[in-house]
């Protein structure tokens, strides 16, 4: 396999006293999506902001296109982060803006696209998400789903390489939970863009992911392809499957 | 802790040693003090390095100029109405005691712009805007969106304080000019139209006591005021995550008070150090 783009070398973090990371190893493949799944709680959304750079490591290291995170320097971050975007999981919209300009801040911040250009592509961005006509709405006067789906319009509005995407579809409907994986995938095979995903939707992240990572009690306890988590002996990985498929049929039965 | 079986030493001991803690805690707090200033120091210096780094950020600033500077019109117009009043009644009955009541408009008018102006201006502007400023970017700190700032390669201290800064420095010499102007005209209602000062003296006294001296120093106060208080209040609402004392909404109540409370005393001391050094 090629040399990963992402890389975590023992990776060590704690809050307070309590040892969130205990040394965490995994790779991530430019190309490809990578979903990390595990408990809540677990560390999940810290190791994803390790990547962009919101945290750093208390010991360990991480590894970008092989160089480490750490001993970047100023211009060298700038140029890893305007490669990267990210999605909150609670969403981090803007509240005293409106839709159209929480999704056009990224690009009238960089100068590089005239005003008309940019609202073509705000627009373009609200219709493939389903949400055209709220551009002048606040965040405030949005439902929760509509709310993902404007951060999700927001972290793919620059086009960017690498999208780090922490819950994109908790909180959606399964119709469009589907709509916006299909999105994902769709912008993957066509800008041929890594993402990494946190989720917990159990089996569907299966089926758009090339790579599932399972963090469990601070460390990767698991690390492959789809078939190779269905076929897993561990006995964290197989209890977390099964509860997920065990969850989705209950559903389905109701 | 060891004492010592003598209990005359051991009594020695433990004074020497609480004498001990005292220093040390003293010395703890002086060390707080000087990172949390060096700390309020560092944040102005990159705000206002920014400020002579392209791109300029002039849709934010008018915006932020209509915040602080044209919104605050009313309550300056307001409170310097009644301070010029209050300031032409205490100024009359105290002046007639000594038969200069003539001296009105030169008391009001000096008491104005040297002190009063750029003071009550100041704190007008923090209760106004510098409390929403600290809970602003509080609230955007708490629910990530600074976090998402930086995610976006925007550098939150660029995006916040700097057009905040910029307005504050434009709008506070303009509104302590206004401070002073309707202060001076509430001096001539008190002391010209209802204790019956004849206008001409008491417009005669404020030109001729009046020296520009006096106007640069309340605009150098003013000045000053303007980067001390939004210094502060964006400073406090921008940490506002790593305060010990309460976290969330209560983090944001906290450095919202602090910030307020802080400004006031602030602009009260370094008012005193600006006019020994201005006099």
């Amino acid at each position: 396999m090629n040399t990963p783009l992402i890389e975590f070398e023992d990776v060590h973090k704690s809050f307070g006293g309590e040892e969130v990371l205990r040394g965490v190893h995994l790779c991530i493949y430019g190309g490809q999506i990578t979903t990390i799944i595990g408990k809540s709680g677990t560390g999940k959304s810290v190791l994803l902001k390790h990547i962009i750079g919101l945290l750093t490591p208390d010991s360990g290291r991480i590894l970008f296109e092989g160089r480490p995170l750490g001993s970047m320097d100023a211009a060298g971050r700038k140029r890893m982060k305007s490669r990267c975007s990210y999605m909150f999981q609670g969403t981090a919209l803007f509240d005293a803006m409106t839709v159209y300009d929480n999704i056009a801040l990224p690009l009238k911040e960089r100068g590089r696209l005239k005003p008309a250009d940019i609202r073509q592509r705000v627009q373009e961005k609200l219709a493939q998400l389903d949400i055209a006509g709220i551009e002048s709405e606040y965040p405030s006067q949005l439902s929760g789903g509509m709310k993902k789906r404007v951060a999700m319009a927001r972290a793919l509005i620059t086009e960017p390489e690498i999208v780090l995407f922490d819950e994109p579809t908790t909180g959606l409907d399964p119709i469009r939970k589907q709509a916006a994986h299909q999105m994902i995938v769709e912008y993957q095979s066509r800008f041929g863009f890594t993402a990494v995903m946190v989720s917990h939707e159990i089996p569907d992240v299966f089926f758009i992911s090339q790579r599932i990572a399972m963090l469990d009690e601070g460390r990767i306890i698991f690390e492959g392809g789809c078939p190779e988590i269905q076929a897993a002996t561990h006995p964290a990985v197989r209890a977390f499957i099964a509860a997920g498929r065990e969850a989705e049929d209950n559903c389905r039965e109701t | 802790m060891r004492y010592s079986k003598d209990p005359i030493k051991g009594a020695d001991m433990e004074k020497t040693s609480i004498a001990g803690n005292g220093v040390a805690a003293l010395g703890r707090a002086a060390i707080d003090l000087s990172r949390e200033l060096g700390r309020i120091g560092l944040f102005f210096v990159q705000g206002a390095g920014y400020l002579l780094i392209r791109p300029w950020q002039f849709d934010k600033l008018l915006e932020q100029i209509y915040f602080i500077g044209f919104k605050s019109i009313f309550i300056i117009c307001l409170t310097s109405a009644f301070t010029g009043m209050v300031l032409g009644l205490q100024g009359y009955y105290t002046l007639v005691k000594f038969g200069s009541e003539g001296m009105l408009g030169a008391a009001v008018a000096l008491t104005l712009i040297r002190e009063m102006g750029p003071v009550l201006t100041a704190i007008m502007v923090v209760a106004r805007a510098g409390s929403a400023m600290a809970a602003e970017i509080g609230i955007m700190r708490i629910s990530e969106q600074i976090d998402a700032l930086e995610t976006m390669d925007i550098r939150p201290v660029r995006f916040l304080f700097t057009p905040r800064l910029a307005a504050a420095v434009i709008s506070f010499p303009l509104l302590t000019a206004l401070f002073d102007v309707i202060g001076i005209l509430g001096g001539y209602v008190t002391g010209s139209l209802l204790l019956g000062i004849h206008p001409g003296t008491y417009f005669a006294r404020v030109e001729s006591s009046v020296v520009m001296h006096d106007i640069t120093g309340g605009f150098i106060k003013s000045f000053c005021f303007a980067v001390l208080i939004t210094t502060i209040c964006c400073y406090q609402g921008y940490w506002t995550h790593t305060r010990k004392e309460g976290f969330g909404a209560k983090g944001v109540s906290l450095a919202t008070t602090s910030a307020v409370v802080m400004s006031c005393v602030v602009v009260l001391v370094a008012d005193y150090a600006l006019t020994s050094f201005l006099l």
